[in-house]
């Protein structure tokens, strides 16, 4: 149906309490059209995943600024598939070093997003990204 | 248990509704919200087992502590160990169809709480206060086994009633500071309260302001109540000061929707069904009227029609007059059926 929106839970894992990026890719989002579901600072993977079954969230964007990417997003993944929520395209952006991010683009993650990234190159990917995933649902 | 319907079907998501599994909770109100074709088989399926949770309306005006309300509520509803579904609707742009959605910002101490389901919805293009799937996803919650679910408005101003629709005891929160007692003796939000809530207690006026509603809701006479059908109500509207950040006054808030509910019941065997029956009526109106727009406007005709009908010179209501007249006796201007 064309009636449906495309819901993203922004969310800030862990112990860095810097959220204008965070919220300013929340603005972006919404005024692309989106749903977006702010859940505030200091977040547990449990509560992350937690909180996109509840809201039946299509993506999940962190922002991480603290360093501890390489152990957050793997969590954040598992809490999301013990949930039957490993579907979700799981992405995030923040100070997260090149090597690093090929890393876990390579063990499977969607694109992830460093500093300088336009917005309308965030919205573009998501847009697309989650009409491949509605496509696969409808097949 | 097994089942009979396939895993994904409308039957098989109602059945793992009712068995508890949250999953499918949250896809069928993804579901009503999307208007997704599936929705109604899972909804009639759900049907026998609706009735059993209390529906509670918070509403009032943006900043007045809604949510932070709503949170206190449910933590003090949880400590009497109830099962609480949240409802949280915030606006959409009318510009891109966009929402920031931020409730569950100050709701974050029930998050990691199982016998909690909170869900955020967009108003998309309602403009009562509520979302258009607001009472679907109320149902939905309720054949899951919700007993207590707490339904958070869109900040309102003085014209927004869709929550009585969909609630059986509503709350409007005000706070100090938005206004003179006659703003209070305004026709309007007021008139849907069941119990009001002064916020914000600590700050200066609040006293003033419940001294005012209290005047305004006791001088007046008749309590005209469209959904309910009762004129005259034997129910004296109570005024409730509290400060929900600092979680005070919160167990009299309750109170008040207890003894709210405790008033209905009081109506004898029938009185909340009568009251919930007829505002299941009004849905029915509501999505008859939903159905014939989308229906009615699915085709190029009728704007063709209206257009050389206005070239023309007719009027609006001269148009419009025949128009229905036409439909009535069964015209279908090349209208298509609604899957279609």
């Amino acid at each position: 149906m064309s009636d449906r929106k495309i819901r993203v839970l922004i969310a800030k894992p862990g112990l860095d309490g810097h959220d204008r990026g965070a919220k300013t890719v929340a603005t972006v989002l919404r005024d692309a059209g989106m749903e977006v579901i702010y859940t505030g600072l200091h977040q547990t993977p449990e509560m992350i995943a937690e909180a996109a079954l509840q809201e039946d969230v299509d993506v999940v964007g962190l922002s991480i600024l603290s360093g501890a990417h390489m152990s957050l997003f793997p969590r954040i993944r598992e809490a999301l598939k013990a949930r039957d929520m490993g579907d979700v395209l799981l992405t995030g952006g923040g100070i997260i070093p090149e090597d690093d991010m090929a890393a876990l683009e390579a063990d499977g993650f969607s694109k992830l997003f460093g500093p300088g990234t336009r917005t309308t190159d965030i919205v573009a990917w998501i847009e697309g990204a989650v009409k491949e995933r509605w496509a696969r649902e409808e097949a | 248990m097994t089942s009979n319907h396939p895993k994904n079907s409308a039957e098989g998501y109602a059945e793992r509704v009712l068995q508890g599994d949250r999953r499918a909770l949250t896809r069928l109100i993804s579901w009503a919200e999307n208007g997704d074709g599936r929705f109604p088989g899972a909804l009639a399926a759900l049907y026998p087992s609706l009735g059993r949770a209390w529906r509670v309306g918070i509403t009032g005006p943006p900043g007045a502590g809604k949510s932070t309300l709503v949170n206190e509520l449910a933590l003090a509803m949880r400590r009497e160990d109830l099962e609480v579904g949240i409802l949280a609707v915030d606006p959409s742009s009318p510009f891109t169809g966009g929402a920031l959605l931020g409730d569950r910002i100050r709701m974050e101490e029930l998050t990691g709480d199982q016998h909690v389901y909170i869900r955020s919805m967009a108003s998309r293009k309602s403009h009562g206060g509520m979302a258009r799937a607001g009472v679907d996803a109320c149902d939905v919650m309720d054949a899951f086994g919700m007993e207590r679910i707490l339904i958070e408005t869109v900040g309102v101003g003085q014209a927004e009633y869709d929550v009585m629709g969909a609630c059986d005891t509503v709350v409007v929160v005000m706070c100090p500071g938005a206004g003179d007692g006659v703003q209070a003796m305004k026709a309007g939000i007021l008139e849907v309260a069941d119990v009001l809530v002064v916020n914000k207690s600590d700050l200066a006026g609040a006293e003033r302001l419940a001294d005012d509603l209290s005047e305004a809701v006791h001088t007046r006479a008749i309590r005209s109540d469209e959904w309910s059908g009762e004129v005259g109500s034997s129910w004296t509207v109570p005024v409730v000061l509290a400060s929900a950040g600092k979680a005070q006054g919160v167990d009299e808030v309750l109170k008040a929707i207890t003894s709210h509910r405790a008033m209905l019941d009081s109506r004898g065997p029938n009185g909340l069904e009568d009251a919930r029956r007829k505002k299941r009526v009004a849905q029915v109106r509501r999505v008859i009227d939903e159905e014939l727009d989308a229906r009615v406007w699915n085709t190029d005709e009728l704007g063709a029609r209206v257009e050389n009908a206005l070239a023309a010179g007719s009027t609006a209501y001269g148009i419009a007059s025949e128009v229905v007249d036409d439909l009535l006796r069964g015209a279908a201007f090349g209208m298509r059926s609604k899957e279609s």
